[in-house]
C-alpha cells in the first residue's frame, strides 16, 4: 500500500501536470489538492479556465519570487557594499502596466465566454424549484417535457445520525453548548463514508436532459452548491434564481453538494445528494412519484403504539431533531421532555396545531410531514423522552 | 543629593507632563494615543486569535467535539469582527498617530482631543460586543452572541438574528464614528500642518497611504453606519429595508455591506503599503522605485475600489451585464497592484541589501501578500468564482493578504520603529524566533485551505465530510503553532516597554531616512515645536 506521503507528492504532481480533464470520482473519496473538474460540459470549461489561470499565476508568482530571491542572494550587502541610486524607469515602468493588462485581456475573453454560456438556461426539458430551509431543501418537480403539471414534492433532509457527529471531548466547562453529550447520552457511532454528504430522499435527475432550477429560500439565504455540476446559485427569500445543467448520458451517478452561505446554526447540516439516472428510469420513478402524490395522503390508522413510535422517532430524527434535540432536551426550540404540553391530554390538539401551522419561531410542517407522519411524531413526542402519556395519535385526528 | 534635586527642579522642562492614570484617560498627545491604540489593538488580536483558536480546536477533527454548531458561528462572527475592526484597523490608526506628525514635521495630531476622543471609544464599543460573547459562554440560558457572520447578511442578522443584534448594531456605530474622528485627524494633519518645504510629492509613501485611506474611511464608513441602521429599524420599527415579505430586498443589504466593504479592505491594506515602502529602501540602501508611480497607483486602487463590490456577490443572481463589469473592474486593480509589487522588487535590485527584523517582515509580507494577490485575479474569473464563492479557497485568499499582509506589515512597522517608541532595541533572539516560527506556521495554516477549498469546502461550516479532515488535522496544527508563536511577540513589546534591551541610537537603522529618525529615540513627548527645515 502506498503512504499517503506518497499519494500527496503525486497529487501535487498532478496538479502541475494536469491540462486535459478527467472523470470526476466519488466525492466522498479523499480530497485531491486541485478543484473538481465535474461531469457537465459547463463544469469541465471551468475547470479549463481554472487550470488556465493557475497555471498564469503561479508564471507571474514564481517569476516574480524568483527576482525577490536573486536579488536578495546576489545583491545582499556583502556583496555589494554601496547601493545603485536609481529611482526610476519610464520603459519598465510602462512594460508591467501594459503587459499585465494585456495578459488579462487575454484571461477575460474566455471567462466571457464561459459566464455566457452559464447564463443560458434556455430550452430545459425539466424544470424543478429548490427552496432551501433551515436546515433541509425541497425539491419540486414543476414542468417536464409537456407535463405542465408534474406536482411532485419532497423535503431531503441530512440522513447522517447525530451518534455520528455528536462526539464532544467536555463534559462540562468552559463552552456550555458541549454539554449536550451529557443530555444526548447515546454511543458514538463509527462515520460513514457519505457522513455529512448523504439525506433521506436524494434530488433524482435524468441523465442528458437540460434540468432547469429555480432555487429560492423560505426563511433566509442559503446556496445551492454542487460542484460537479459547477452551480452555485444563492437561495434568496422572495427572490427566484435560476440555474441549469445537463449531466452527460455516460455518467449517471450519485454526486454531493452543501449549502454555501451561512444560514445559521446547523448551516453545515444541510447537503444536496443528487441521483443522476437514465432517462428510461427517470420517467418511470417520476411517474410512480406523481401516482403517489395524486392519491392523496396515506391515512392507515397504526395498529399500536409502537407502530407509531418507530415511524415517529424516524421522522422526528429526520425532521425536528435539529432543533429540538434527540432527547427532546431543546435547543433553538422549545424541550419536550417532561413539559405541559407533551403530558397533559387536554392539550393533544393545540400540539397537533403548533406543529402543523407553526408558532414564532417554529416554522409549519404541513408541506413537510404528511398527516400520517405528524400523528407518528406527536405519539413518539408525548412518548418518548420520559413523556409517557400512552397518547395514540391516528392520521385521521390529524387530518381533520 | 542637592545637586540632583537641584538639577532635576530646574532642568526638566517637561514638568506639565502627565503623570499615571490620568497621562493614559485624558493625553491628547499623538504619541500617547499611538501607543494606547497599538497596545489596545495587539490585545484585540490576542482576544480575536484566541477564538480562531476555539475555531480550529473544533476543526481539526470532522465530528463536533468541543463547541456547539450555534457558538462556533459566535465564534466564526466575533473573531472576524474582532480582528478587521479591532486588531488590523486600530494599529494602522495608531501607527499613522504615532508616525505622521513626526514624518512630516508636525508638533501633534491636527485635532488632539478628539484623537482622544476616537481612541476612547473603542474599548467601550469592544466591552460591549465581547460581553455579548461572554454572556453566551456563561449566561444563564446562554443567550447567543452575534452568530451571522462578519459580514451579517439580511435577513439572518435582522428577522432572524439574537438580540444581541442590537449590541453589535450599537458596537459598530462606536467603531464607526471612532474611524471617521480618526481618519478627519488624519486629512486635516496632513493637509494642514506639514513641515515647511513638505509638498505633498515629498512626503513619505506611508503618509500617502493613510491619507489615502482616510478618504476612504469618510467615504465609506457612514454606508456601514446606514446599514447597521436599516437592520435596526427593521428589528424593532417595522420597516422593510431587507425583508422580502414587505416589499424590502436582502441582496440590497448585501449592495449596501460590500460599498462599505470592499473599500474596506483597501482600507487594511493600503497602510501597509506604506510601511513597506518604508522599510524596503531603507534595507535596500536605494531610494524607493517609482515613488510617483506608487502614488499614483494607490489612488487608483482606492478609486477602483468603489465599483467592484459586486464581485462578492456574484452568486446572488445578477444579470449577464452587471457580472461581467465587474469580473472586468476587478481583473483591472491587479494592475496598479502588480505596480506597487514590481517597484517593490525593483528597490531591492541592485540594492544592498541587509535582512534586520523589520526587512524579514516585509519581504515575508511581499512574498505573502502576492500569493493572496494571484489568489485574488483567480477568484476575480466569474465562472471559476462559482467554484470557489464561499469556500475555503475564499478563506484562504483574504487571510493570506490579511494576516501575512496586513498584520505581517504591522509586525514589520513594530520591529522598524519599535526602537523610536522605546528607546531600546527589540529582543533580536526573540524577534528571530517570532518571525520564523510565524512564517512557518502561517503556511502550514493558510496553504492546505487552497486544497480543502477547491475539493469543495464551504466556509462557515461547523463539521465537514470525511474527505477534508487530514488537511483540515494539519490547517489546526498550523493554527495553535501560529498561535502560540505570538506571545513571543508579547514578550518582545514586554522587554521594549519595560525599556530592557540594548539602546537605541536616534537613527539605528543606517538605511533609513526621514524625519523621524531626526528626533532622539525614544522620541520626546513633544517633537518638532519648531518646524524642522526640509531641504
Amino acid at each position: 500500500m502506498q503512504s499517503t506521503l506518497f499519494r500527496r507528492v503525486t497529487a501535487a504532481l498532478t496538479l502541475l501536470l494536469v491540462s486535459g480533464v478527467s472523470v470526476a470520482s466519488d466525492w466522498t473519496e479523499r480530497s485531491n489538492v486541485n478543484l473538481r473538474p465535474g461531469v457537465t460540459d459547463i463544469s469541465q470549461d471551468v475547470f479549463g479556465l481554472h487550470v488556465a489561470i493557475l497555471w498564469v499565476v503561479s508564471v507571474i508568482g514564481l517569476a516574480v519570487f524568483g527576482l525577490i530571491m536573486y536579488s536578495a542572494v546576489a545583491h545582499r550587502r556583502s556583496k555589494r557594499p554601496q547601493a545603485s541610486t536609481f529611482h526610476e524607469h519610464v520603459g519598465v515602468e510602462i512594460a508591467w502596466t501594459v503587459i499585465p493588462f494585456i495578459i488579462l485581456i487575454f484571461m477575460a475573453i474566455p471567462a466571457t465566454r464561459v459566464l455566457i454560456a452559464m447564463d443560458d438556461s434556455a430550452e430545459s426539458e425539466l424544470t424543478i424549484k429548490v427552496t432551501g430551509y433551515r436546515w433541509n431543501w425541497s425539491y419540486e418537480y414543476l414542468t417536464y417535457q409537456d407535463d405542465n403539471d408534474v406536482g411532485v414534492f419532497f423535503f431531503s433532509n441530512l440522513k447522517t445520525p447525530a451518534e455520528q457527529y455528536h462526539t464532544p471531548v467536555l463534559k462540562d466547562g468552559l463552552f456550555p453548548y458541549g454539554t449536550a453529550a451529557d443530555r444526548f447520552g447515546a454511543e458514538p457511532q463509527e462515520k460513514d463514508h457519505d457522513y455529512m454528504l448523504a439525506v433521506d430522499k436524494p434530488l433524482i435527475l435524468p441523465a442528458g436532459v437540460k434540468v432547469r432550477f429555480l432555487v429560492t429560500a423560505d426563511d433566509v439565504i442559503h446556496s445551492f452548491f454542487m460542484p460537479d455540476f459547477a452551480i452555485k446559485k444563492d437561495a434568496i427569500p422572495g427572490f427566484v434564481n435560476e440555474a441549469w445543467t445537463v449531466v452527460p448520458e455516460d455518467a449517471t451517478g450519485i454526486y454531493y453538494g452543501q449549502c454555501a452561505e451561512l444560514c445559521g446554526k446547523n448551516h453545515a447540516f444541510m447537503p444536496i445528494e443528487v441521483h443522476v439516472v437514465a432517462k428510461e428510469e427517470f420517467d418511470t420513478w417520476l411517474a410512480e412519484e406523481k401516482e403517489k402524490a395524486a392519491s392523496g395522503p396515506d391515512l392507515t390508522p397504526f395498529s399500536n403504539l409502537e407502530a407509531a413510535m418507530t415511524l415517529g422517532k424516524e421522522k422526528y430524527n429526520a425532521a425536528c431533531v435539529l432543533c429540538h434535540g434527540a432527547e427532546g432536551q431543546g435547543g433553538i426550540g422549545l424541550p419536550f421532555a417532561g413539559t405541559a404540553l407533551m403530558n397533559d391530554s387536554a392539550r393533544i390538539q393545540e400540539n397537533i396545531d403548533v406543529l402543523i401551522k407553526g408558532r414564532n419561531a417554529m416554522p409549519s410542517f404541513a408541506a413537510q410531514l404528511t398527516p400520517r407522519d405528524i400523528a407518528a411524531v406527536i405519539t413518539y413526542q408525548r412518548n418518548a423522552f420520559g413523556n409517557e402519556t400512552g397518547d395514540l395519535i391516528q392520521p385521521a385526528d390529524v387530518a381533520k | 543629593m542637592t545637586a540632583v534635586a537641584a538639577h532635576h527642579d530646574h532642568h526638566d522642562d517637561h514638568h506639565h507632563a502627565p503623570h499615571g492614570l490620568k497621562r493614559w484617560l485624558f493625553s491628547t498627545n499623538h504619541k500617547d494615543i499611538g501607543t494606547l491604540y497599538l497596545w489596545f489593538s495587539f490585545a484585540m488580536f490576542m482576544v480575536g486569535g484566541f477564538m480562531a483558536l476555539v475555531i480550529r480546536a473544533e476543526l481539526m477533527y470532522p465530528g463536533m467535539q468541543v463547541v456547539d454548531p450555534e457558538f462556533f458561528n459566535q465564534m466564526t462572527t466575533v473573531h472576524g469582527l474582532i480582528m478587521v475592526f479591532g486588531a488590523v484597523m486600530p494599529a494602522t490608526v495608531g501607527l499613522a498617530n504615532w508616525m505622521i506628525p513626526l514624518m512630516i514635521g508636525a508638533p501633534d495630531m491636527a485635532l488632539p482631543r478628539m484623537n482622544n476622543w476616537s481612541f476612547w471609544i473603542l474599548p467601550f464599543a469592544f466591552t460591549i460586543l465581547i460581553g455579548s460573547v461572554l454572556m453566551s459562554a456563561f449566561g444563564e440560558g446562554n443567550p447567543s452572541a452575534p452568530n451571522f457572520g462578519w459580514t451579517f447578511y439580511a435577513p439572518l442578522s435582522t428577522k432572524y438574528g439574537p438580540a444581541s443584534t442590537d449590541l453589535f448594531i450599537l458596537s459598530v456605530h462606536m467603531m464607526g464614528i471612532s474611524s471617521i474622528m480618526g481618519a478627519i485627524n488624519v486629512i486635516v494633519t496632513v493637509l494642514n500642518m506639514r513641515a515647511p518645504g513638505m509638498t505633498m510629492m515629498k512626503m513619505p509613501l506611508f503618509v500617502w497611504a493613510w491619507l489615502i485611506t482616510a478618504f476612504l474611511l469618510v467615504a465609506v464608513m457612514p454606508v456601514l453606519a446606514g446599514a447597521v441602521t436599516m437592520m435596526l429599524t427593521d428589528r424593532h420599527f417595522g420597516t422593510s429595508f431587507f425583508d422580502a415579505a414587505g416589499g424590502g430586498d436582502p441582496v440590497l443589504f448585501q449592495h449596501i455591506f460590500w460599498f462599505f466593504g470592499h473599500p474596506e479592505v483597501y482600507i487594511m491594506i493600503l497602510p501597509s503599503f506604506g510601511i513597506v515602502s518604508a522599510i524596503i529602501p531603507a534595507f535596500a540602501r536605494k531610494p524607493l522605485f517609482g515613488y510617483a508611480s506608487m502614488v499614483y497607483a494607490t489612488a487608483s486602487i482606492a478609486l477602483l475600489s468603489f465599483v467592484v463590490w459586486a464581485h462578492h456577490m456574484f452568486t446572488v443572481g445578477m444579470p449577464l451585464a452587471g457580472t461581467l463589469f465587474f469580473m472586468y473592474m476587478t481583473m483591472l486593480i491587479s494592475v496598479p497592484t502588480g505596480v506597487k509589487v514590481f517597484n517593490w522588487v525593483a528597490t531591492m535590485w541592485r540594492g544592498s541589501l541587509t535582512f534586520e527584523l523589520p526587512m524579514k517582515w516585509a519581504l515575508a509580507f511581499v512574498v505573502l501578500f502576492t500569493c493572496g494577490g494571484l489568489s485574488g485575479l483567480m477568484l476575480a474569473l466569474t465562472p471559476v468564482d462559482f467554484q470557489y464563492h464561499d469556500t475555503y479557497f475564499v478563506v484562504a485568499h483574504f487571510h493570506y493578504v490579511l494576516v501575512s499582509g496586513a498584520i505581517f506589515s504591522i509586525f514589520a512597522a513594530a520591529y522598524y520603529w519599535l526602537p523610536k517608541w522605546s528607546g531600546v532595541m527589540p529582543n533580536t533572539f526573540l524577534g528571530e524566533l517570532h518571525f520564523w516560527n510565524s512564517l512557518l506556521s502561517v503556511n502550514l495554516l493558510f496553504f492546505p485551505m487552497h486544497f480543502v477549498g477547491l475539493a469543495g469546502m464551504p466556509r462557515r461550516y461547523a463539521d465537514y465530510a470525511l474527505q477534508f479532515a487530514d488537511y483540515n488535522w494539519w490547517i489546526s496544527v498550523g493554527a495553535f503553532w501560529f498561535g502560540i508563536s505570538q506571545l513571543l511577540f508579547v514578550a518582545v513589546c514586554v522587554l521594549c516597554a519595560m525599556k530592557k534591551g540594548k539602546k537605541a541610537e536616534a537613527a539605528p537603522w543606517d538605511g533609513a531616512e526621514g524625519l523621524e529618525w531626526t528626533v532622539p529615540s525614544p522620541a520626546p513627548f513633544h517633537t518638532f515645536d519648531t518646524p524642522p527645515v526640509i531641504k
